[in-house]
């Protein structure tokens, strides 16, 4: 209990009181502190001659504490394996998925097949190799979408402070007011897709619906971190400098908001992985011809009983998938910022 | 106390509004016509239309709509559904029985998550810390639908331990519940945990060893009490996801709740029940955050002042 470690960081017994004097919801868990690179570190001091270097430094310690994880490289191998799979599905099965025979109609796994044939009659193991893509891009273009527009609205809000700060802050809360899966379903009613609509259209709309309801958690950060640094004698010098406002923010303030948010956001890709698999299988995410997990599954669930082979393969990669995510922005956050193991609220 | 709960609900009726504008917007405004679809796969005949339009005030502005419909609501009018059924009828049927499920599964989340977090944070990196980890890692990594499919097949088939789907009886929500409250539970158990770990170092916890207390009561009284907030934070804030997964849950079980409901109505269009079913679970999540607000001063009595 009384480890150097804990000891050097006693200061955060103050810090936490502080924060437990803020009631606002989310700021608690939001914390982001100053000091990136941990106790004792050069942000910790944060001067303004510190600056020089410091991020080349923070790097390197960064890289120092993740490549000790053994969770870090089980995270990267599964990630590596992951987008091969979504890039060249051709590598890892001769089968085409689409090609099915109703004869084969829920056979087990056997000599031909590995994992056996679905519902239709179409090999399980090659439609949970080339459902990998379609997940893979939603949660990449998902995250991509919400980092945007978090990323902006929150840097703005924590920059700008004051009136600016407090209309963004209410937008945040009234996004964050809306659970994103219950949002999504929403919007995907409102826009509905079936069999004919190509499949890219189907993807996008899932994409867009969970971009523009998914950012506020971003966007939280973005801001607590902005107000952290908007201070600080670096940052108030180069405006005195006679820095633009954008100049300042790209040099000097965005530095400091990216890392918490590449933490998170990596972890976020797993969540919107989740989200859109749980859309799919309540029916209005992707739909065929689109093959994903989600999809499989619902077709799968009413023959539990008789044919578990059907629902165990792609719920597997799907886990996994998420897994891999989780546990790579789980250490990255954590080596980031050692001291305090938050767990931030993820995708909703 | 008094003027800060009036604060914090003044302070939330500006989100409330945002929050069901944008859901009616996103329902009845967004798609070019809400009326597309009702008729099969021809164009809906003139006189159709023309009565829709005037039983859900299809031609007024948005705005307009909106409020009329919010008044209909605080006055008890759901309105009917495209078919003609009472959407309060359907609704009322259904929302104990979710409730039910989602206090449950808060109970589990709460009281499973605190032990499991604060056994997990007294001895940092021993064998129950990792244990939780690992399996809160393994909990987060598997999306609702696949834990409910699985519990459902092992506990509920094979085993035979639990009702494969529900009766509506409380005990058939026993199951369902703490496959709900699974991934909120996660989370908690991971933040109680970071958050004592970060307590048991502060000065006061230190002091109170010091002193002579036993490390039972430093943990419990010094520590725990003062990571009681950012749990609450947390939990509160992740209710919106539990609200969402009892969607997917009461599909899975078969329970007549809100959430099958809204999923039956994705399928059939049946954009009024979704629009006030949505509606309502967003006001159900606002006003748990609202106690959890209320909640902070009972915690901590320095925010008293505050």
């Amino acid at each position: 209990m009384r480890s150097p470690e804990s000891m050097r960081s006693r200061r955060s017994g103050a810090g936490g009181g502080e924060a437990l004097q803020v009631p606002a919801r989310g700021r608690a868990g939001l914390r982001i502190r100053r000091g990136l690179w941990g106790p004792g570190g050069t942000g910790d001091r944060g001067g303004a001659g510190d600056r020089g270097g410091a991020g080349d430094r923070g790097g390197a310690r960064v890289w120092m504490r993740l490549r000790r994880r053994p969770a870090f490289w089980i995270g990267c191998g599964l990630l590596v394996l992951l987008v091969l799979v979504a890039i060249v599905p051709g590598l890892f099965t001769g089968r085409d998925p689409a090609y099915c025979d109703l004869a084969l109609s829920r056979r087990g796994p056997g000599d031909d097949a590995v994992f056996g044939y679905n519902l239709q009659g179409c090999d399980v193991y090659a439609r949970t190799i080339y459902g990998a893509r379609a997940s893979v891009l939603v949660g990449v273009f998902a995250t991509a979408a919400v980092v945007v527009i978090g990323g902006l609205i929150g840097t703005a809000a924590g920059y700008a402070g004051g009136r600016l700060d407090s209309v963004l802050s209410r937008l945040t809360d009234v996004f964050f007011g809306i659970p994103l899966l219950l949002g999504a379903l929403v919007a995907l009613v409102a826009f509905p897709s079936d069999e004919s609509t190509p499949g890219w259209q189907t993807t996008a709309k899932v994409v867009l619906a969970l971009g523009i309801l998914g950012w506020t958690t971003v966007a939280r950060i973005a801001r607590a971190a902005a107000i952290q640094v908007r201070h600080i004698d670096y940052v108030v010098v180069a405006q005195a400098m006679g820095g633009g406002h954008l100049q300042v923010i790209r040099r000097h303030v965005l530095p400091s908001v990216l890392p918490p948010v590449l933490a998170w956001s990596t972890m976020a890709v797993g969540g919107f992985i989740a989200v859109e698999a749980t859309l799919s299988f309540i029916g209005i995410g992707l739909q065929p011809p689109v093959i994903s997990w989600g999809v499989e599954i619902s077709e799968a669930q009413a023959y539990l009983r008789q044919s578990p082979h059907m629902l165990i393969v792609p719920s597997a990669a799907l886990s996994l998938t998420v897994f891999a995510f989780m546990t790579l922005g789980e250490t990255l956050r954590a080596a980031l910022d050692p001291r305090t193991p938050h767990l931030n609220d993820h995708v909703k | 106390m008094g003027r800060y709960v009036l604060r914090r609900v003044l302070h939330m009726v500006p989100v409330l509004l945002g929050t069901t504008f944008a859901i009616y917007a996103m329902m009845w405004w967004l798609p070019a016509d809400p009326l597309a679809g009702r008729c099969g796969g021809r164009v809906c005949p003139d006189s159709y239309v023309a009565r829709m339009t005037e039983a859900y005030h299809l031609d007024d502005p948005l705005p307009v709509q909106y409020a009329r419909y919010m008044l209909d609501l605080v006055t008890g009018d759901f309105g009917t559904t495209f078919s003609g059924a009472p959407v309060a009828d359907e609704l009322l049927q259904r929302f104990p029985v979710t409730l039910q499920l989602a206090g449950l599964a808060v109970v589990v989340e709460i009281v499973i998550g605190i032990i499991a977090g604060v056994l997990a944070g007294r001895r940092p990196g021993g064998f129950v810390d990792n244990l939780v980890l690992v399996s809160t890692l393994a909990v987060l990594a598997v999306p609702v639908f696949v834990l409910a499919l699985t519990a459902q097949s092992v506990f509920g088939v094979q085993l035979g331990w639990f009702p494969v789907t529900s009766d509506g009886g409380f005990g058939s929500l026993i199951l369902p519940a703490v496959v709900l409250g699974a991934v909120p539970l996660a989370f908690v158990a991971r933040m109680m945990r970071a958050t004592l770990i970060e307590n048991l170092t502060a000065d006061h916890v230190r002091t109170a060893l010091a002193k002579g207390a036993s490390e039972r009561r430093a943990v419990l009284v010094h520590g725990v009490r003062n990571s009681l907030i950012p749990v609450a934070t947390l939990a509160a804030a992740d209710f919106g996801a539990l609200v969402a997964g009892s969607v997917v849950v009461e599909t899975v079980f078969n329970i007549d709740g809100v959430g099958g409901l809204l999923v039956r109505s994705v399928r059939d269009g049946e954009i009024g029940i979704v629009t006030t079913a949505v509606t309502l679970l967003v006001l159900l999540f606002l006003a748990v955050n609202l106690m959890a607000d209320m909640l902070y001063p009972i915690l901590d009595p320095r925010i008293r002042h505050a």
